[in-house]
């Protein structure tokens, strides 16, 4: 079971080229992290994913199935899109609502979704914010609020566009937890990051864009090892690697106890 | 030095809340200097950037106590106009600065200066300027609403920076930009600063504070609860406490003291941790693998 992208290029109307033959199979389960400079393609090529883009050549193949004559909300029940602006996601006057929509539209027995709202709120913390109006929460919160109505949806998969934004480690803490919680049910979560520490953290997988196009894809500690291809995608190895280096220590360190065992 | 802007025991309830989102905050920013404010999410930051900006209580109502002396005068006292063009305030969310009245990026920039009545000669002058400096003049004929995040916050922090005001209040500019791009904005940080601007700064990036800021303001449940210069602030253990973010050199040197293998002091920036490492000595360990 797996998200295929097959040899897939995708224009914007204007015919601006953002994807050029990309090809990535991402499996249920995994955990992955997309990284790249701003403008690399990472965010047109996650909505490939979930048809919110519609390749113009290549197909893309969602367990098995082609999804070239799909509609997007057919998909979107396979692969969930949370949105990088939480505000372009978000309509309803509390949270509750918010979180039940997509349920109620899909007509489910009342007592299931219940359950699975209350479950998805629970995961993101924001249980004890049901009646609150979204618009009162701040922007981390409402990010929350976004996943919460997502991963209430069941999807196969999950894709979080720039997730930590804005979060303090609290927040930082409560969403490592729940990528966790969601891989270990099956679940992929497909994540687009700036955070370097949050990516050697968190992720098995690293998938490197730039140029349009997947330029890496391997282990946190292949990728920050490889210098070309950090200063290709223009991005910045996390901080205790960076002071390892200078230290002229050899060895792939990215993080903190790494540093502190090897330093006598 | 003089006290450009203080606040004296600041008390603050938003309209229709019970809890006040600031309680009893003392603080103060002088001309010239940059500050960072760090701290959890709802601890009072944005709030506190509200009050200095006169967004509260000029746009937002609720019950302000204490004083918010800004230039000595209290901020109830200010003239709203006047006060606007003397802070800048880049919002957090840059999608909710962008006026959606205006057909291009290049006028958009100018949207600041334009409600100031600068002569079209020298606003477009300026505006070609500030686009140069924010390495944006690619995108001037652009639509505002069609520009990607990191583009978005580049051109709501050019309409403030072409108002020139003395008082630059910047909520989270890099939360949606990458490593280049937060690069970029603090050189622009850097170069206001040179410009004797002064600064207040909300943001998560604390390894980029300890490098920018002059001094950093942590908050914590709606109060400032440590204000110092940024070294002494960033290298105290008590931020783990206030859930504050902490700069990964300040962290190793925390650990380094745990594991029994103390620097001579809590480094701040890589260079810093990088000079006290040497300087402790038995570098030769991992040379010699």
């Amino acid at each position: 079971m797996a998200i295929e992208l097959k040899d897939v290029s995708f224009s914007y109307p204007n015919g601006y080229l953002a994807n050029e033959h990309l090809n990535l199979t991402i499996n249920q389960g995994e955990k992955v992290g997309i990284i790249g400079q701003n403008g690399a393609g990472k965010t047109t090529a996650v909505k490939l994913m979930n048809r919110l883009n519609k390749p113009t050549e290549g197909d893309v193949i969602i367990d098995g199935i082609n999804t070239k004559d799909k509609t997007t909300a057919q998909i979107a029940k396979y692969v969930g899109y949370v949105f990088q602006n939480p505000d372009d996601q978000i309509f309803n006057q509390t949270v509750k609502d918010e979180v039940r929509y997509m349920l109620k539209k899909s007509r489910m027995d009342p007592k299931l979704i219940k359950e699975k709202s209350d479950r998805a709120l629970e995961l993101t913390g924001l249980i004890d914010s049901k009646r609150k109006n979204p618009f009162d929460l701040p922007l981390p919160t409402r990010k929350f609020l976004t996943i919460a109505a997502v991963i209430a949806t069941d999807p196969k998969y999950i894709i979080l566009d720039e997730p930590t934004a804005g979060l303090d480690i609290r927040g930082i803490e409560v969403l490592e937890k729940l990528m966790d919680t969601l891989t270990a049910e099956g679940m992929g979560v497909i994540t687009i990051t700036h955070d370097m520490e949050f990516v050697a953290r968190n992720f098995d997988r690293i998938v490197v864009m730039a140029h349009k196009n997947i330029i890496m894809d391997s282990t946190a500690q292949e990728v920050f090892a490889r210098n070309d291809i950090i200063e290709d995608a223009r991005i910045k190895k996390p901080e205790i690697a960076l002071i390892a280096e200078v230290l002229g220590i050899r060895e792939e360190i990215l993080f903190v106890d790494e540093l502190v065992d090897l330093l006598p | 030095m003089s006290e450009y802007i203080e606040l004296k025991n600041v008390t603050y309830n938003y309209p229709l809340t019970k809890r006040p989102s600031l309680d009893s905050v003392n603080c103060h920013f002088e001309e010239g200097k940059v500050y960072g404010i760090i701290g959890e999410n709802a601890s009072g930051k944005t709030t506190l950037c509200n009050l200095v900006r006169g967004l509260i209580p000029f746009f937002y109502n609720g019950e302000l106590e204490g004083e918010v002396l800004i230039d000595g005068k209290d901020v109830r006292e200010w003239d709203e106009a006047e006060l606007s063009v003397k802070i800048g305030y880049v919002f957090q969310n840059p999608f909710t600065q962008i006026s959606g009245v205006k057909d291009t990026v290049f006028e958009e920039v100018g949207i600041g200066i334009e409600n100031l009545g600068m002569p079209k000669e020298e606003m477009i002058q300026k505006i070609i300027e500030v686009c140069r400096l924010l390495k944006i003049e690619e995108l001037i004929q652009k639509n505002p609403l069609e520009l990607s995040g990191g583009q978005c916050q580049r051109v709501s922090f050019a309409s403030i920076i072409a108002m020139d005001s003395k008082i630059i209040v910047i909520d989270e500019p890099t939360s949606q930009l990458d490593p280049e791009g937060t690069k970029d904005v603090f050189e622009i940080i850097q170069l206001l600063k040179e410009a004797h601007k002064t600064i207040i700064l909300v943001e998560h990036k604390v390894d980029l504070i300890a490098k920018y800021c002059d001094e950093v303001v942590v908050m914590s449940k709606g109060t400032v609860v440590m204000q110092g210069s940024t070294h002494e602030v960033l290298s105290s253990d008590r931020l783990f406490e206030y859930g504050a973010p902490i700069p990964q050199a300040a962290i190793l040197g925390h650990r380094m003291t745990e594991a029994g293998k103390r620097l001579d002091r809590i480094p701040i920036t890589n260079e810093e941790a990088v000079e006290l490492i040497r300087k402790r000595g038995g570098n030769e360990v991992w040379q010699s693998n």
